[in-house]
């Protein structure tokens, strides 16, 4: 993505990196201006120490995930369970940093499926027109309106087993629930870019890159992508937060991982029964959501900002 | 525009029957059937079940039961639901109107709060009126409809006693207490939709914004002389339009859909219960009977999308 | 047992010589609760007693609205197509049986003039016939009289394969006749010790016939009647929306004098039990909610608000782990867990019997069902001398890792135990339900004290306890080493409750998968009790029979019961009502009143 600072949604001819300041590359061009957005530097930061808890949070909170414990329900934060227990007596700071990886993973490898493909399909049928065009958009609007339930049960019905011994019991439902909230929610992300393209490929821009002998995969990566990419972020961010809870829905409907792991959104949604008497268990958990959300969002701000370089910060 | 208009509506038909196949056949395949109720009731034997199954035709090849089905719906016959053994046309008639008001007044407040926020926070980016938005709008979509509804009830419905949290269809109620009730059971599931969806809204009208501002059509209108207002409105807003277009394109057929979650929340009788109810009683003719017309409006409102593109930015061809 | 002394005790409360009331305390004395004694009484030609709630208001009408809460929404109101008991609560408030079940497992005339007995009657002494009559006076919601002929007709209904009608099981295989325009008659075609099946209860519903005459059969599906009903219940018909309300009004030629109390009623359905639960405890919009499969926690917190209560009543449904003995894992002549494979540790007695030491039901109970379930190491509990005395559990890890211990069963550098190669490594499903899942994980911990490991796996109830023959997460496929669910016992008799522990009902690829023994075990002796039991009229002799089928399957620790549950309800301090775990909720609507 960084070389595509490049092509700045100007009407200027393309110009190659010799004609920029030689003192910095584009790459670095960027990341000097994302270093100045910093809300999107404390954010990353927020970030990182998000996936390094979650990682190491083992080790430095060695507790069971599921140790039960009848004597010890529903308590509140104490130096013993810092962040409360659950209905069994279990330690919500270890399942949090437990669920956290698989939450966290799950959200951003979701995102990243979703965006892939939604880029991927829209940017096509959005340069393309007539066939092309009319049979992925009828793609899109199949997927569209699929009912999700039955397909995922049929998804889960047909895949599950093959898949449990290809990565094993947990590998094997991440592959699948990455696959399937991936799959279901690129379509706006390519709707989206699609009309983008749609616009865009018709300004100035791209017809001097045209007339510059410039491929219709280089118009279309190089030129229109990165001034497409605005709604592209939003939707990928928002995509985090939809996959994470959606990753609940699943397990809630039996389709996730199996009930005794708890991923951030199946503890919120264990939860909310108890939120009048027990309010930490569900703060904890929806604060972490809500934490990742915020911090990707202003990465993905950050991001947008540094790659458009006509913004002044 | 008219040829074109014509062309698009032509390809529809076959692209639907594409679809109608591709549905029937995951609902045919999905897993389940229509008896588990009864399934560990010793009373129930086991050949009333498989002659249920055979009446129902159930065992019949795939394709079979898609020819006729499809031969049924094109002389207007839906179907009936195995749950309640009635028409599934009269089913979903009766669900309309409430999924319509809930649904569709909640897509209202959203853009209604989305657009003037999005804008004005894109008009000044980092401002604390944009910084406070931004964040409220993360706190939006990172919480889920479950919960923001539990917490609206246990505060309005369990501790200020103000709403009742349970939506009827029938009011007993007339005249101006009836819009009074009405509005007192509405408010709570219009607000947690509403509110949810204005979220993201809110985030992808400022970022739509935000990408406009600095073209170089927008200097040259202010350097015109024009007075903000007017370039905000006439000439930012109108390029923005493009992916909100396709936003609320992509969420109007759930007007129709309605909101499966928020829904069975606050009991409200809408087509999203209807549809979550026969998925999980495997109520096939239900099921196909939903979403295909949720087929028809998802590929109506992408047609429509595109003709909106058009008018907003006269450049797009589709020749 | 002590035949003759209960015998004697029969007689002398027939002579009058002794109370009911100390007949059953007596009986309770020699191991029979009230129920079952109520039942032997009733048997043996004394009458039963009358409706268990006392009704206060001396007129009809005037307690205003009655308004229901059921988080499942009924979608049909034929009771004979009912699947659902949501669907059976929204049919009986305006059909009714000849007679209902209490309770207490005693059968209350509804329809009925009385209950038949030998005394009256009713009852044949070969067991073969059973003659009711039929009150007189009572009318169709239209103003019809009801007449024999139209429990003739239900008979003919929902016997004809045709009409497909879920409760046909109670009326294929007996005969109905007319004897005079208010008396019918029941024949068998074998002695029958329990004979209070047909026109009784869930199953029981009288239909007119001059509504449902022209839809016998095929046509069933095209009556009218199906939507707008026209019984002979408390309340008439007003309106009804399929998945969302139902409405009714004050039925003001009632049977009986000054019921019902309140003038309209409204049932509405959809959301959750939590939910429901707190629109009567905590708002308190809605008088009464069903079915509160809840924590038993929140249903207390809830109950602390001090406008609603919590109302628990018994009931014959059993939450219980099967363990197979057959190998899932392994496919022969195209299904897995066929009776020719046998499981490579779960065959060995002494792995099941370490198991079934280590369910903590104590806990269960304690922290997760509450009022919700009463720990049991009996499958039958309810009527309680059906119940064997001789079962009990015990929750010991240190037992339960000396017996594999003692059996060879060596742990491995993970921790699991093993023998042979053969791992002690189990998948345990069941259905997605809260309570479940919670118990899940509580086993599993016990589990992995004694090295054995879990993998716990959970399926959509709607795919669980489906018939989809393609599909191999249902229940009765068992394609997993363990699993639990509840199965219910819908009448106060447990025999056709047993018979899935049967060997001719092992579910396989043969039947569908539609056979009731969904544990695959058999036992040559618990088929010979169970078809002595099916037979036997002497109701003490019968009783040890079946109990005798129930031992055998625990002691084998196949089945490991864990729960007898209860039927929970929630309604509001000023409300008088009166629910069954024999019947449906709404078995004696007409009573409920406001006080």
């Amino acid at each position: 993505m960084a070389g595509s600072t490049l092509a700045s949604p100007s009407a200027e001819p393309v110009s190659g990196p010799a004609q920029t300041s030689a003192a910095t590359s584009p790459g670095r061009e960027t990341w000097k201006r994302f270093r100045r957005h910093k809300l999107a530097m404390a954010s990353s930061l927020v970030l990182a120490t998000l996936i390094l808890g979650v990682v190491i949070g083992p080790w430095l909170w060695p507790v069971a995930i599921n140790e039960i414990d009848f004597s010890a329900q529903l308590q509140t934060p104490s130096w013993s369970h810092p962040f409360g227990t659950d209905d069994l007596g279990q330690d919500l700071l270890a399942r949090m940093i437990y669920g956290g990886r698989i939450s966290l993973a799950v959200g951003l490898a979701a995102m990243f499926v979703a965006t892939f493909f939604g880029i991927v399909i829209g940017a096509i049928a959005g340069m393309s027109r007539g066939y092309v065009d009319n049979f992925l958009m009828w793609v899109t609007d199949l997927f569209l309106s699929l009912p999700q339930l039955p397909l995922l049960l049929l998804v889960i019905y047909f895949f599950r087993e093959q898949l449990k011994a290809m990565f094993g019991v947990e590998g094997g439902v991440f592959v699948l629930i990455v696959v399937v909230i991936g799959g279901l929610k690129w379509m706006p992300v390519a709707r989206l870019v699609r009309a983008q393209f749609m616009s865009l490929r018709e300004k100035e821009f791209v017809e001097a890159a045209k007339a510059h002998g410039a491929t219709k995969l280089r118009q279309m990566v190089h030129h229109i992508l990165p001034n497409a990419i605005g709604p592209v972020i939003v939707a990928a961010t928002i995509e985090v937060s939809s996959a994470i809870i959606a990753e609940s829905t699943l397990s809630f409907l039996g389709l996730g991982f199996p009930p005794d792991i708890p991923t951030w959104g199946r503890l919120l949604f264990d939860a909310k029964d108890h939120l009048d008497s027990a309010p930490h268990w569900a703060l904890f958990p929806g604060a972490a959501i809500f934490l990742t959300v915020l911090s990707i969002n202003f990465i993905g701000d950050g991001l947008r900002d540094a790659l458009d370089p006509r913004r002044v910060i | 525009m008219g040829a074109y208009l014509l062309r698009r509506l032509l390809i529809a038909l076959p692209s639907l029957l594409g679809i109608s196949l591709i549905l029937f056949t995951v609902l045919a395949m999905a897993p389940g059937d229509p008896f588990s109720e009864m399934a560990t009731n010793p009373n129930v034997p086991p050949e009333v079940r498989e002659a249920l199954r055979a009446s129902f035709g159930l065992n019949d090849p795939i394709m079979v039961r898609y020819l006729r089905w499809l031969s049924n719906m094109v002389q207007g016959d839906w179907g009936f639901s195995f749950a309640s053994r009635i028409n599934v046309d009269r089913l979903i008639l009766q669900r309309v109107p409430t999924t319509l008001f809930v649904v569709g007044s909640s897509q209202i407040l959203a853009l209604c709060i989305a657009l003037p926020v999005g804008i004005y926070a894109a008009t000044r980016p980092y401002s604390i009126f944009d910084q406070v938005a931004n964040t409220l709008a993360f706190v939006g979509f990172s919480l889920p409809t479950f919960f923001t509804g539990l917490l609206l009830i246990l505060i309005f419905s369990v501790w200020l006693d103000w709403f009742p949290f349970v939506y009827r269809s029938d009011l007993a109620a007339t005249g101006w207490r009836w819009y009074w009730e009405m509005f007192r059971q509405a408010i709570m599931p219009i607000t947690v939709l509403g509110l949810f969806q204005a979220a993201s809204y809110t985030r992808y009208v400022r970022s739509a914004v935000l990408d406009v501002i600095r073209l170089d059509y927008v200097t040259t209108a202010r350097a015109k002389g024009l007075g903000e207002k007017t370039v905000t409105l006439r000439h930012i807003t109108r390029n923005a339009l493009i992916p909100v277009v396709t936003l609320v394109a992509l969420q109007m057929p759930a007007v129709f859909g309605g909101a499966i979650v928020t829904e069975q929340i606050f009991r409200i009788p809408g087509i999203g219960s209807l549809l979550i109810d026969a998925i999980l009683a495997n109520d096939t003719p239900v099921i196909m009977a939903v979403t295909f017309v949720f087929a028809c409006l998802v590929v109506l409102f992408n047609l429509i999308a595109d003709i909106l593109y058009g008018w907003l930015d006269p450049r797009i061809s589709f020749s | 047992m002590k035949d003759q002394e209960l015998g004697h005790l029969i007689a002398r409360v027939k002579e009058g010589a002794l109370s009911r009331r100390s007949f059953i305390k007596k009986a309770a004395a020699v191991g029979l609760a009230a129920p079952f004694a109520n039942q032997l009484l009733a048997f043996n030609g004394v009458a039963m007693a009358n409706a268990t709630l006392p009704y206060k208001p001396t007129k009809a009408g005037g307690g205003g609205p009655l308004k229901m809460l059921l988080w499942q929404a009924p979608t049909l109101l034929n009771p004979h197509f009912a699947s659902g008991t949501k669907d059976q609560i929204a049919s009986r408030i305006f059909f009714e049986p000849l007679a209902g079940w209490d309770k207490e497992g005693n059968l209350i005339p509804q329809l009925a003039a009385e209950i038949p007995t030998k005394a009256n009657g009713g009852l044949s002494a070969d067991g073969k016939e059973v003659i009711w009559k039929i009150k007189p006076g009572v009318k169709w919601h239209d103003g019809k009289p009801l007449t024999a002929d139209d429990v003739v007709f239900t008979w003919e209904y929902a016997a004809d394969p045709a009409t497909a009608a879920y409760t046909t099981g109670a009326y294929t295989g007996i005969k109905v006749e007319k004897v005079n325009e208010l008396t019918v008659k029941v024949i068998f075609k074998e002695p029958t010790p329990f004979w209070a099946d047909a026109f009784v209860g869930v199953t029981g519903q009288i239909l007119p016939k001059h509504h449902f005459g022209e839809y016998k059969g095929a046509k069933s599906r095209e009556a009218p009647a199906n939507l707008k009903p026209v019984g002979t219940g408390p309340y008439k018909f007003v309106d009804f929306k399929p998945g969302d309300i139902l409405t009714g009004e004050r039925n003001t030629e009632y049977h009986i004098a000054n019921q019902p109390h309140f003038d309209t009623i409204e049932v509405k359905g959809g959301g959750d039990a939590v939910s429901a639960a707190r629109a009567v405890l905590q708002t308190g919009e809605y008088d009464y909610a069903w079915n509160l499969q809840v924590e038993d926690e929140v249903l207390k917190r809830m109950e602390t608000g001090g406008r609603g209560k919590i109302s628990a009543v018994v009931s014959g449904d059993i939450e219980f782990i099967i363990l197979n003995t057959t190998d899932p894992w392994t496919e022969v002549d195209g299904e897995r867990s066929s009776v020719k494979t046998k499981h490579p540790t779960l065959s060995d007695p002494a792995v099941r019997q370490a198991i079934n030491l280590l369910i903590d039901r104590d806990s269960i109970q304690k922290f997760i069902y509450g009022r919700g379930g009463i720990a049991t190491a009996s499958f039958v509990n309810q009527p309680a001398m059906f119940k064997s005395n001789k079962l009990k559990y015990e929750f010991n890890v240190d037992k339960a890792n000396k017996i594999l211990d003692d059996a060879g069963y060596k742990k491995g550098a993970d921790g699991i135990r093993e023998k042979d190669g053969k791992k002690l490594k189990y998948v345990y499903q069941t259905s997605i339900n809260a309570p479940r899942q919670k118990t899940q994980a509580i086993i599993k911990q016990a589990c992995q004290r004694a090295g054995i490991d879990l993998e716990l796996k959970s399926v959509t109830a709607s795919v669980f306890f489906s018939s989809d023959v393609a599909n191999p997460d249902t229940y009765t496929k068992l394609y997993v080493d363990m699993e639990m669910y509840t199965t219910t016992q819908p009448q106060p008799d447990p025999e056709r409750f047993l018979n899935q522990f049967t060997s001719w009902e092992v579910a396989n690829k043969e039947n569908k998968w539609l056979g009731r023994n969904v544990s695959r075990y058999s036992d040559p002796a618990a088929d010979e009790a169970y078809k002595a039991a099916q037979k036997e009229l002497d109701v003490a002799k019968r009783a040890a029979l079946l109990i005798k089928v129930n031992e055998i399957f625990c002691e084998a620790n196949v089945i490991l019961p864990l729960l007898s549950r209860t039927r929970v309800a929630a309604s509001l301090n000023n409300l008088s009502h009166d629910h069954s775990g024999w019947d449906v909720d709404t078995w004696n609507l007409a009573a409920w009143y406001r006080s």
